[in-house]
Parts: structure tokens; C-alpha cells; sequence
């Protein structure tokens, strides 16, 4: 089992001509992911790692039966790309790029649910179900399969923790990477939902940040959750009114703070990892 | 990107929303002229990035050109919340019957647009209660319609002619919300004067991300010159004011490294968010920044995914060639191309740490012996 994609998932890498479509192409397929062909406008017909290039992703679906699809495209264009593969039938979209403005992100994600597609991101380093398939940047090395289901906002602090619970024999369902924007395609509940369905999943990981309130949201359903919730709050220290990287990591008018997070998850039953490298050691607590 | 008020009234001006006539003014002298230009009573208001302006003494009112000039010259001199008055916005005083909120922004738990009003206006909207609060969402693909506006006045519990009004104003906020990509625009108070309904006021603020696409936008700095060095080279930074410089790749481990340094007793300098996939120069780049903060101690924390450890390695010998580095660096290093980048560090005698905790309380331990 695992959450959103699997062994059996049929990729396409939109922008695979580009540097970095290109790399993560050679990531992903070396990590053991099916990336049956990669679209980039007016390139089809050439191979890229001996992945076939199309002209659209309508040819690419069609000739290739694939299922999902990561975008490697610059901000700009990121909205055209994405109702492309909406419209052409991917059921999975991953959108590695930020800085795609805010109203692009409404509407690819208003698209993408009226059509039935889940997407990962934006600005997401994005989802691996650990052994079976890698779809998005993080380094291969440290996903390893298992029984942690681990959700979060953020990517190289996920790194960190992933690569701590290796570290520690605990390998992972699936990781998934909700993305640092404002507007993005998954909830925490989304994925925790799913998380608390998986039998392979024995226990979640949620690694949140300031801003917003995606964690208190979170805590109304861990509350009822069987499988217990480790998490990790990002940006104890940060001041209010600075935006600390992500467009989603604010403090704005008083709302979105470290300690209203940690107090909402704590009263729904979380543990609360007050830095990254404990959570390995409360897993092992809430696991038994 | 937030918007001076005559900016935002500019933009809604230029939808068809009403204003209140005005002009934006730097000097007593053009104060005085345009109060003349206007005739009879005007407001003098001060221009700076944040709320609360009356009760900093940052808007005054004025019974004709003199007094416009002496209300301009006072405000000019002040400090308002903290920042410098440089510019003030001269405006006729309208007739204020009622004052009602109205408000369109980006709801990131819906993932849609979010309109919201109140019969309670010219108050902060956080310190109205929320059954005087009227929230509705829109669905991005049908858009507004007088209809929804018509609907929000009966929720509001508006009537008559304001109610028509806002049926035909609301659409037009919207085209302007949508139009600029705007992150918030604001109406506090939308003043009922008369028979008209007038926008009182603006808070404006545009989508950093959509500027590309919004030329026709003024620029409005809002950073400090060191925060505005580093958004120019495409970093997140934000100054902290402690004495541990900090450089991270990603917004969550930059935040992380902050809370791990905060946490062994340290205080850092700055958010330094280098990036995903940043660049031998783009690193080197970031590091002549964060000597800047003139710091104690340099933290490096680096997990490296699509940013390469050979990369940043690099990227400290070239910097350390060309200058000198007058403080101690520690740097963790783990990730792609981990082997290469530590043996680039030990070749030029630099140790790097591979656990986080390590390194941070290393980086407190020397700023605070300092």
C-alpha cells in the first residue's frame, strides 16, 4: 500500500528538456520511478535518458496510458501546463515550480477538482511513496520503505527529518510535500485522511510552519484519529509581519503563530517535537 | 507588495469605483494648492504601509489651504507606527452618513477568493464581532455578479439605494482584485455619503509573484536596503537583529536552523532562505550578504536536494579566496554530492558537521564566548 501514487503509477515529466526536467528525470528514474515519457512543445519525437519526448500531453497520455504528471515549468507558463494535463486526463499533478502567482493557483486548483486530479504542490518538493515510486526533487538516499506516513510544508526540513528516521531504521510509507504557497492542492486533513485508511501506515509525521492555519485545521482531525501524530512546528522564532520564505509563512495580524499550532495539536492528542532530531525518539514513545 | 492608500484609490478609481477627490502631495506648499484646487474642508493624510494612522496623529483635518499647509508641514515632520511620513495624500472631506467594510482576498483554506463585509466599518475588521461579519466565497470560474452583492447587502442587513450600490460596486472590486492580482483589497470605511458610496479608504496589496505581469503597478519598496540586496539576487532574508548570520536552503530548515540556534541559546542575525538549487555565485553571493549583519559567527546548514553540497563548498573556498572572512564559519553539509563538497571543505582545512544540533550549538557556543 501507500497514499497517491505506487508502484503501478505511469508518469509524464512536463518541461523534460529543461535542466532540470532533465536531472529529475534521471533522479526519478533511478529511484525505481515508471516515467514512461516526458511532453515539451515542439521537441516530440526526441528521447531524453531514453524517455520518449512528445509535443502535448494529450499524445503523451494517449500513446503512453499515463496517469500522472510533474511540471518542471517556469512560473509564467506553470497555469497553461497544468490545465493541459488536467484537461488531457492526469489524475496525479505534481507542481514542482514556485512563484506562480496566487490567482494561477486558484484556478489550477478549482480545475483540478472539478476534474478529479489531486495535485501536489505548487511549490512542492514532491511525494514519494518510499521503494515504490519518486515523483518530485528530494534526494533518493534516505526514502526508504516503511510504516511512517510523514506530511509536510516544507521541503528540505522534511529531508531532515526523513533522513532522521532513516537514520533510525524507520522507513516511510509515503512523504508527501503539500507545498510552501498560500493556495495549494492538499490539506494536511487531505493527506491524513488518507494516512489513517493506508494499512501500511502505522504512524504520521506532520511537519508544519507559521502562517495560516492548515494546522489548526489538521488538529480537528487528528483529534479523532486511531493512528498516533508526531509533529514538528517550524518557526518558533520567527518574527510577526516577515514573510520567512514561503508566501504561506506569515504572522499576519496576530493569527498563524508557533504557539497557537502546537497548543491546537497538543489538545488533539499530538506530540509536539520541539526540534527536528526528537522525532524519531517520541515515534518510538507513541509506537510502543 | 503593499500599495500606499492613493495608489490603491488610483486603481479603484480607475475600475469605476468611486473616491474621494484628491492628490498625493510631498510638501506644505503643494498641500496648500491642492486644498485650494479642492475648496473647502479637506483631510491631510499620512502615506505609510500600515493601519491605525489617526490615533498616530498621522491624519488631520483642515478648513481650508493654510491650514492644509500647517496639518501637511506637522504630519511631514512625525513619525507614524514607526515609519517616516514622506508623502500625504490631500483629499476633499466627504459627508460620512454610515461607514460599512467590504473586502476581497485569498481565503488559502478554501483555496478561493473571499469577500467580506460588514455594517461595522472604519474599525480594525479583527475587533468586530464576528456576527457582523459577512463572508462569502467566490467560485473562480462563474466570477461576481450583482446578484452576489445584492445577496451580501441582505446578509449585511443593508437597504435601498446603498444596497444597490454595492450590487454594482462589488463586481467592480472584483474585476480590480482579479485584474491586478491582488493578494487584498480592501475598502475601510466604505462610506455611505448621501446618496453616494464612496471608498473612503485603501489597503492594496499585489501578489510579489504576479508582478512580472503588472507593470502598469507602481513599485513600492518595503524592505530594508540589506533585505532588497538579497530579493534582488532572488533570496528570501529577512534581518533578525541577533549575532549568528545564518544561510539555509529551503524556508522550512531556514526556520528550522533559527528555532535550533534560538533553542541552544543563541540569537541569529537573519532568515536566509538560499534557495533550492542556488548556484556556486548565487551562494557566494549570499555569503558577502550575511557578513553584512557583521556577526560573531557565520551558521551554514545545508541539506542538500536539488542544491548541490559540492556547490556550496565551492562556493565558500571562492569567497574565502577573494576576501577575507573575518569570523569563524561552521558549516553542516549533508545531502547530494555530500563526499565531494566535505572534501573540498577538509582540503582547505575546514571541518563540516553532519548532524544539525552539533553545528548549531558549536555556532552559539563561539558567538557567545565572543
Amino acid at each position: 500500500m501507500a497514499i497517491i501514487i505506487d508502484e503501478k503509477t505511469r508518469l509524464i515529466v512536463q518541461g523534460i528538456t529543461g535542466n532540470q526536467g532533465k536531472f529529475h528525470t534521471t533522479q526519478m528514474l533511478a529511484y525505481g520511478t515508471r516515467v514512461v515519457c516526458g511532453v515539451s512543445p515542439g521537441k516530440g519525437g526526441r528521447d531524453v535518458e531514453g524517455v520518449p519526448v512528445y509535443d502535448s500531453a494529450f499524445a503523451a497520455v494517449e500513446a503512453q496510458n499515463a496517469n500522472a504528471s510533474v511540471l518542471f515549468i517556469p512560473a509564467p507558463f506553470a497555469k497553461d501546463a497544468a490545465f493541459e494535463a488536467i484537461s488531457a486526463g492526469i489524475k496525479v499533478l505534481v507542481i514542482v515550480t514556485e512563484h506562480i502567482p496566487v490567482h494561477d493557483e486558484m484556478e489550477i486548483v478549482d480545475y483540478a477538482k472539478r476534474n478529479g486530479t489531486t495535485v501536489v504542490g505548487p511549490n512542492t518538493f514532491g511525494i514519494v511513496s518510499s521503494g515504490k515510486c519518486k515523483i518530485g526533487i528530494p534526494p533518493n538516499q534516505f526514502f526508504i520503505e516503511g510504516p511512517i506516513g510523514v506530511v509536510a510544508r516544507s521541503g528540505t526540513l522534511t529531508y531532515e527529518i526523513v533522513g532522521n528516521l532513516t537514520a533510525n531504521g524507520m522507513g516511510q510509507s509515503t512523504v508527501v510535500g503539500l507545498g510552501g504557497d498560500r493556495v495549494v492542492g492538499l490539506s494536511f486533513v487531505d493527506v491524513l485522511e488518507k494516512f489513517e485508511q493506508d494499512p501500511q501506515t502505522k504512524a504520521v509525521v506532520l511537519v508544519g510552519e507559521i502562517g495560516g492555519n492548515a494546522e489548526e485545521m489538521a488538529s480537528l482531525f487528528i483529534k479523532d484519529m486511531t493512528k498516533p501524530v508526531v509533529a514538528y512546528i517550524a518557526g518558533k522564532s520567527a518574527p510577526p509581519g516577515k514573510r520567512m520564505g514561503h508566501a504561506g509563512a506569515i504572522i499576519e495580524r496576530g493569527k498563524g503563530t508557533f504557539n497557537a499550532k502546537v497548543e491546537a495539536l497538543q489538545a488533539a492528542g499530538a506530540r509536539i517535537a520541539t526540534l527536528p532530531f526528537e522525532v524519531p525518539g517520541l515515534l518510538r514513545e507513541v509506537m510502543g | 507588495m503593499k500599495l500606499f492608500e492613493y495608489m490603491g484609490k488610483e486603481i479603484f478609481s480607475s475600475y469605476g469605483i468611486a473616491v474621494p477627490r484628491g492628490r498625493m502631495v510631498t510638501s506644505p506648499e503643494e498641500a496648500a494648492l491642492v486644498a485650494a484646487e479642492i475648496g473647502g474642508e479637506v483631510v491631510v493624510k499620512s502615506q505609510i504601509l500600515a493601519g491605525k494612522r489617526g490615533k498616530g496623529g498621522g491624519i488631520k483635518f483642515a478648513s481650508g489651504p493654510e491650514d492644509a499647509g500647517e496639518a501637511a508641514a506637522s504630519i511631514l515632520a512625525m513619525t507614524v507606527q514607526g515609519h517616516k511620513v514622506e508623502q500625504l495624500l490631500v483629499e476633499e472631506k466627504i459627508q460620512i452618513d454610515k461607514e460599512l467594510y467590504l473586502a476581497i482576498t485569498v481565503d488559502g483554506s478554501a483555496k478561493k477568493p473571499v469577500i467580506i463585509a460588514s455594517l461595522q466599518g472604519g474599525m480594525d475588521i479583527e475587533e468586530v464581532p464576528d456576527e457582523h461579519i459577512v463572508k462569502c466565497h467566490v467560485d473562480i470560474t462563474v466570477g461576481v455578479y450583482p446578484y452576489l452583492g445584492r445577496e451580501i447587502a441582505r446578509r449585511m442587513g443593508l437597504t435601498g439605494k446603498a444596497a444597490a450600490d454595492l450590487a454594482k460596486l462589488l463586481p467592480l472590486l472584483y474585476k480590480c482584485f482579479r485584474g491586478k492580482d491582488a493578494e487584498l483589497v480592501e475598502i475601510n470605511p466604505l462610506v455611505i455619503s448621501g446618496d453616494k458610496l464612496i471608498a473612503a479608504d485603501s489597503k492594496f496589496t499585489v501578489d510579489d509573484d504576479a508582478l512580472y505581469r503588472q507593470r502598469d503597478v507602481p513599485y513600492v519598496e518595503d524592505r530594508t536596503s540589506i533585505e532588497k540586496q538579497a530579493h534582488d539576487l532572488g533570496l528570501a532574508f529577512v534581518e533578525l537583529g541577533g549575532n549568528i548570520a545564518v544561510m539555509a536552503n529551503g524556508a522550512g530548515m531556514s526556520m528550522g536552523s533559527l528555532d535550533t540556534l534560538v533553542h541552544y541559546g543563541g540569537s541569529p542575525a537573519n532568515f536566509l532562505d538560499a534557495g533550492g538549487g542556488t548556484g556556486m555565485e548565487g551562494t557566494a553571493k549570499a555569503l558577502e550578504l550575511l557578513l553584512q549583519t557583521n556577526p560573531r559567527v557565520i551558521f551554514i546548514n545545508i541539506f542538500g536536494g536539488i542544491t548541490r553540497c559540492d556547490d556550496v563548498a565551492n562556493a565558500l573556498i571562492q569567497v574565502k579566496k577573494t576576501r577575507e572572512i573575518p569570523v569563524p564559519v561552521v558549516i553542516r553539509l549533508v545531502g547530494t554530492n555530500e563526499q565531494e563538497g566535505v572534501k573540498i571543505l577538509n582540503d582547505h582545512g575546514i571541518e563540516a558537521y553532519k548532524v544539525m544540533q552539533e553545528a548549531a550549538a558549536k555556532a552559539v557556543e563561539i558567538a557567545n564566548a565572543g
